[in-house]
């Protein structure tokens, strides 16, 4: 299933992606029939609650799966090639270079005992294997590249010397450093005031037109959705339930799961009146519950059968481009036309 | 850098008068840090903060990173000494009391944190959390663990749950139970230092909820502090700014959100997405250059100078000798440069701000539009 059937613009491609984990306590399945593309140039979010496999799935595709994790079906494309991310070697010939990543923690990911231009040195010397002065200018022009003012003596600083929006910088640096086709920044600005994540967003966004690259933005902010993403795919126990172009999913969603966010987010520019939280808590991927994982909490189950018997698989509904994973989405549809 | 004095506003932004649950007077805390023994260099935490909460209110704090809002709340909980100012609670001041005194006091204001994880004892059955509060009261023990069953009740947990340890809940519920050990002794004002930041989007909803339920319910006032401009809207009844320490600006939530005075204020609400994307690629963006200065060494005049948008805008109309040149080259009016604006109100709205050239309604209309 695509949102967009054509392919030409396609950088990589995730089909039906499984993966699974083996923990003491049983097999547990955090990405699940995944399907993703990401294109040149354009901008693909994913969001949904914590642990729903938005950060797994790309962990998957870049082979960096916890201890028993394994990718179980599914295919992945880079350029067209299939790829095996379970090949040691091919993955990490893959990141960086074709796809750069910035981690959710990533502050944690900066080496306190090193300056930071050496840490991106490192990996351009890792890479490319070109020589210290060559990997050290190539830093220092990335530095700059992230907006870091005078980017020749800050490679010489100290992570604990800059700034928490500056750390951030510096992380993205390390994601770009190789001008990779596709960069994945995992929660990006999460920690961030909103001021420094407003500064953060649009860096990403200008390296993005800057590089053509490919840009997937993990977060569970629907703000950075609405303003800097082209497609969205919102993500449900492992599943993507609900994709599409960020327009239609957010003004005329066709499932349940991703209008009860919506109304359960208060918004910066408007009073929204009461606000309808979702029940329960997401599912715990021991224990999935059946037919649609969603249908314990979901406002529009109304005890149907078909919502705890039938895993409802994503479709496309009309506009072709929107797809969803419900039984009752064109009931949805069809109220909101009449509305 | 001329050393700058701060003169004393009487004047300050107080609404409840007799009726205040608390009220905290030119509040001022500079941390000095030692090196060698000796004090070097002090840090302006919070400066000069003044503001009052009536019964039932919800006073939201916003400001970025490091501007003070947790140093301010626990100087209200007198966990640290001010460096001078006064907290009055319920007209007594609290920055006088005995011990015993502040063990009663300390039924009064009740904090809930960020990280419930963080803030409760693992090893701890949650009864015994939920009850900690109360060590001192004079309630027998199987009065105590009435209260404890029936504020877990109220946050949608149940009895038997008392008996579990933390980790056996998720974070959502763990911050309901740090919301019911504050409860716990009936508190008049509770300090909420981001409660939901840590909470997914669903579970965060679950929580306002509960909050603003418990506010009517007990008629609680709330201090919310919280870094998410739509969770401040959607809670507070009024709203303070702090940059850098001090109190930039204060108005009721309608005010501050739609018509805000202060430069930073406008630059806070721009940066904010909104899950529109009809309204987001149409809006322009006040950009806000740089990062939050260093508080052991504020820019003089007025402490956003460096940052703001207005002072850029005025300056474009005042002639040489009026006009200030930054190192990077830009130009702001001499006065934002050198003198530090006062909180004040120009009418009787309850809208106090400080700064030389306070945006007009019309202004805020054009720059965000
Ligand atoms: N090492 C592991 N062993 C077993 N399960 C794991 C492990 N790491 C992650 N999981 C599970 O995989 C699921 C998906 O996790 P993932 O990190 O992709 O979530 P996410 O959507 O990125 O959430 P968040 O917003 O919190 O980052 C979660 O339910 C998590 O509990
Ligand atoms: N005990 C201390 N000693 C020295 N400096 C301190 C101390 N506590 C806080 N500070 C400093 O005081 C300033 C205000 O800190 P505070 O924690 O109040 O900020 P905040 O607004 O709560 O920030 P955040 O949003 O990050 O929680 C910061 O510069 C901080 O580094
Ligand atoms: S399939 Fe049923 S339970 Fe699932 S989202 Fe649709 S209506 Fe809700
Ligand atoms: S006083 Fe000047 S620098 Fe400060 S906020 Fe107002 S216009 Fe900006
Ligand atoms: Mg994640
Ligand atoms: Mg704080």
């Amino acid at each position: 299933m695509t949102v967009n059937s054509d392919r030409s613009d396609v950088v990589l491609d995730i089909e039906r992606l499984r993966t699974r984990i083996e923990t003491p306590r049983g097999v547990v399945h955090p990405v699940n029939d995944v399907s993703l593309q990401c294109r040149r140039g354009r901008t693909l979010a994913v969001v949904g609650e914590s642990g729903s496999g938005k950060s797994m799935t790309f962990m998957s595709v870049l082979g960096l799966l916890p201890a028993g994790g394994t990718i179980e079906s599914g295919t992945v494309r880079y350029q067209g090639r299939e790829i095996d991310p379970t090949d040691k070697k091919a993955a990490r010939q893959l990141r960086g270079k074709a796809i750069g990543i910035i981690f959710q923690d990533a502050l944690a990911g900066l080496n306190p005992s090193f300056t930071v231009g050496q840490q991106i040195a490192d990996v351009v010397r890792h890479h490319e294997g070109v020589s210290r002065a060559k990997a050290k200018e190539k830093a220092i022009e990335t530095l700059g590249l992230v907006g870091i003012p005078n980017p020749r003596e800050r490679a010489d600083y100290y992570p604990h010397q800059l700034s928490g929006g500056m750390r951030q910088r510096v992380m993205i640096a390390m994601g770009v450093a190789l001008r990779p086709q596709v960069l994945v920044a995992d929660e990006p600005t999460t920690a961030l005031d909103v001021t420094v994540q407003a500064q953060i967003m649009e860096l990403l966004d200008g390296l993005r037109r800057e590089l053509g690259m490919s840009l997937v933005i993990i977060t569970h902010d629907l703000g950075v959705v609405a303003r800097y993403a082209e497609e969205v795919a919102v993500m449900y126990g492992g599943r993507v339930v609900e994709h599409g172009e960020a327009r239609q999913v957010l003004k005329n969603t066709v499932h349940p799961y991703t209008e009860a966010l919506l109304r359960s987010s208060p918004r910066p520019d408007a009073d929204v009146g009461e606000l309808s939280p979702i029940p329960g808590q997401p599912p715990n991927l021991l224990a999935v519950p059946s037919g649609c994982s969603f249908h314990p909490r979901c406002h529009r189950a109304n005890g149907r059968p078909e919502c705890s018997r039938d895993i409802p698989l994503l479709r496309s509904l009309s506009p072709e481009s929107q797809l969803t994973a419900c039984h009752h989405a064109e009931e949805m549809a069809l109220q909101k036309v009449s509305k | 850098m001329v050393a700058e004095t701060v003169e004393p506003t009487t004047a300050a932004p107080y609404i409840a008068g007799d009726e205040a649950v608390l009220r905290v007077e030119n509040l001022t805390k500079h941390f000095v840090k030692k090196r060698l023994g000796r004090p070097t260099t002090a840090v302006k935490a919070v400066s000069d903060v003044s503001f009052d909460l009536a019964p039932g209110e919800t006073l939201g704090l916003v400001g970025e990173s490091g501007c003070g809002k947790t140093t301010l709340s626990r100087l209200i909980l007198r966990l640290i000494e001010p460096t001078s100012g006064r907290v009055i609670v319920e007209g007594k001041d609290v920055t006088r009391l005995s011990k015993r005194q502040l063990r009663e006091f300390r039924q009064r204001v009740q904090v809930v944190f960020q990280d419930p994880y963080a803030s409760l004892d693992p090893r701890q059955r949650v009864a015994a959390s939920v009850a900690e509060p109360l060590t001192n009261s004079k309630l027998s023990s199987d009065e105590k663990l009435r209260i404890v069953h029936e504020t877990l009740e109220r946050m949608g947990l149940q009895r038997a749950q008392a008996r579990l340890f933390p980790h056996q809940f998720s974070g959502g519920q763990r911050q309901r139970i740090g919301i019911a050990r504050a409860l716990s002794v009936t508190p008049k004002v509770l300090l909420l230092d981001e409660p939901v930041s840590a909470l997914d989007v669903s579970i965060q909803a679950q929580v306002l909820k509960l909050l603003q339920e418990l506010r009517d319910e007990y008629r609680l006032s709330y201090i919310l502090i919280s870094h998410d401009l739509s969770v401040v809207r959607h809670v507070s009844d009024r709203v303070m700014v702090m940059y850098l320490g001090r109190v930039v600006e204060m108005a009721p939530k309608e005010e501050l959100y739609t018509a805000p005075r202060h430069p930073y204020t406008a630059s806070l609400l721009s940066a904010a997405p909104v899950p529109d994307p009809d309204v987001e690629r149409t809006r322009e963006r006040i950009q806000l250059l740089g990062d939050p200065p260093n508080p052991a060494s504020p820019p003089p005049g007025c402490a956003f100078h460096r940052r703001c948008f207005q002072a850029e805008l005025v300056a474009q109309k005042l002639g040489d000798s009026e006009v200030t040149v930054l190192e990077d080259g830009r130009r702001v009016p001499r006065t934002c440069a050198e003198k530090q604006p006062v909180l004040v109100t120009q009418d009787a709205t309850k809208h106090w701000s400080a700064c030389h050239f306070p945006l007009s309604r019309e202004a805020v209309a054009t720059v965000t539009a």
